[in-house]
C-alpha cells in the first residue's frame, strides 16, 4: 500500500526541511512509499476550539477529502493534531460535515485514516522489523524523547498513546539502539506560539524541560514538532551545545546509515 | 450564586455555546492550575477563570491576561476530574474579544524583524490564528 503524505507549511521551510528530507529517505529505505498530496494547503497549525468556527475546518477538510481511501501520513505533530481532530469532528458532527461538504462541493469520503509517521512505524512496520533494518545502532547515545502536547492530547481524539505515560517514542529510540532516557517533563508544553507574543514565558517553559532532560542525563532531545524544536533550541543549554535538539527522523536516518545531503537546519 | 444580569447571561450563553463546556461543573479542585505550564505569567489562575464565570465576574474575565497566556496545551482538560476542557473556554473568551470588527491582539508590525526571520512558519500561523480574528 502507498500512503499519502501531507507535509504542511513548516516542512517546506528551512527550519524543518531536515525532518522532511530524513523522514522521506528513511521511508523509502523501509519500504513505506509516501506520495505527497497534490496542491495541499496549510492545515491552519491550530485546531479551531470554538464550536461555531467552521471556516477554519475547511482547509484541513480539503486534505481529508483528497485522501479518499488512502491513509494520510504527517510528520509535523501540529498537522497531525489538526487533521486527526478535524477527522473526528467530521465523523461525529453531521451538521458540520454537511456544511463543509457543501462548501467544498465534494462528497464526504467516509472513513479516513490519519497516521503520524511514528504510528506508521509502530503499527504498519513494527518495531522488530525496524530494528532488523538498522545498520548503525546508536549504541551508547543517551537520547530522550520530547512529545510536547499535540501528539498526545486530547487523548480520546488523538488516540496516539497514553497521554501521561507515553512510550511510542521511547520504543522507537530503543529500536534505533540508543540508550533511552525517560524524563518527567517529556509531555509538558514548551510554550508553543507564545514564542511570537510572550517570548519570556516560552523561554521559561522550554528551559524547565531542557534542564530536566539534562538532569536525567540526556545528551539529545528529539521531537516531532518544528515549533517545539525551535523553542527548545532557544534555551541557554541548547545554545551552549550542552544538549542537541533534533527531529526524530534525524537519528532514524543516522541509524539507517542514510546520507542526507543539502540540509541546512 | 448565579448572576442573572442580562449582559452576564449573554456572555454565559455565548461562552457555553462556543466552548461546549459547562463551567458550573467545576468544583475548584485546582488540578488544572497545578498542571499549567505557563501559570506564573497569568493574572487569573485557570481555576479562577472558571470561578469568574460561575460568579458572573465578566469584567475581570474579559480584562484578564490569562486567556492570552494560555498556550492551548490541553493539559488542564486532560487532568480535569469533571471533564471540563478549559482550553475551549479560553478560546471562547478570546473569540469574544477578537471577533468584533477592528479587534486584534497581534499585528505583523509588532513582531521584531529579527524574530520574524527566525521563527518557524508554524509559530506565525498559529500565533496569528490565535491572536487575530
Amino acid at each position: 500500500m502507498s500512503y499519502l503524505y501531507f507535509p504542511g507549511c513548516t516542512l517546506k521551510d528551512k527550519s524543518a526541511s531536515v525532518m522532511e528530507k530524513t523522514a522521506l529517505l528513511a521511508a523509502a529505505e523501509l519500504g513505506l512509499p509516501l506520495e505527497e498530496i497534490d496542491e495541499w494547503q496549510c492545515c491552519g497549525a491550530v485546531y479551531p476550539l470554538a464550536d461555531d468556527e467552521l471556516i477554519t475546518l475547511v482547509s484541513p477538510s480539503r486534505t481529508l477529502f483528497a485522501a479518499k481511501d488512502r491513509p494520510v501520513v504527517t510528520l509535523c505533530s501540529a498537522c497531525h493534531h489538526v487533521l486527526k481532530r478535524t477527522r473526528e469532528r467530521l465523523a461525529a458532527d453531521k451538521d458540520a460535515r454537511d456544511k463543509i461538504s457543501s462548501f467544498l462541493e465534494e462528497e464526504y469520503p467516509g472513513e479516513i485514516s490519519v497516521l503520524h509517521y511514528l504510528e506508521l512505524l509502530r503499527d504498519e512496520l513494527g518495531w522488530d522489523v525496524l530494528k532488523d533494518k538498522i545498520k548503525m545502532p546508536l549504541e551508547g547515545r543517551r537520547l530522550a524523547a520530547y512529545y510536547g502536547c499535540m501528539l498526545l492530547r486530547p487523548a480520546e481524539e488523538m488516540a496516539f498513546d497514553n497521554p501521561e505515560r507515553p512510550r511510542i517514542m521511547e520504543d522507537f529510540l530503543q529500536a534505533l539502539g540508543a540508550e533511552v532516557i525517560t524524563f518527567p517533563f517529556r509531555n509538558k508544553c514548551c510554550g508553543a506560539y507564545l514564542a511570537v507574543t510572550e517570548k519570556q514565558v516560552m523561554e521559561d517553559a522550554s528551559n524547565n524541560i531542557v534542564k530536566m532532560a539534562l538532569e536525567y542525563g540526556a545528551e539529545e532531545l528529539t521531537t516531532a514538532c518544528p515549533l517545539c524544536r525551535y523553542n527548545l533550541e532557544q534555551t541557554p543549554a541548547a545554545k551552549e551545545g550542552k544538549i542537541k535538539i533534533s527531529f526524530f527522523s534525524e537519528p532514524l536516518a543516522e541509524a539507517l546509515n542514510l546520507e542526507v545531503q543539502e540540509v541546512t537546519s | 450564586m448565579q448572576n442573572q444580569g442580562n449582559t452576564v447571561s449573554k456572555l454565559h450563553s455565548e461562552i457555553k455555546e462556543r466552548s461546549g463546556q459547562d463551567f458550573y461543573n467545576c468544583i475548584q479542585c485546582g488540578k488544572c492550575t497545578a498542571g499549567c505550564p505557563v501559570l506564573s505569567a497569568m493574572d487569573l489562575l485557570p481555576r479562577e477563570v472558571l470561578l469568574c464565570l460561575q460568579m458572573g465576574e465578566e469584567e475581570k474575565l474579559l480584562s484578564s491576561k490569562t486567556p492570552w497566556i494560555c498556550a492551548s496545551c490541553f493539559t488542564c482538560g486532560a487532568r480535569c476530574i469533571k471533564d471540563i476542557d478549559l482550553s475551549r473556554i479560553m478560546e471562547a473568551i478570546r473569540a469574544k474579544i477578537l471577533r468584533p470588527r477592528g479587534a486584534t491582539c497581534l499585528s505583523p508590525g509588532e513582531i521584531p524583524k529579527e524574530l520574524l526571520e527566525k521563527l518557524p512558519q508554524q509559530a506565525l500561523v498559529s500565533g496569528f490564528r490565535k491572536f487575530t480574528r
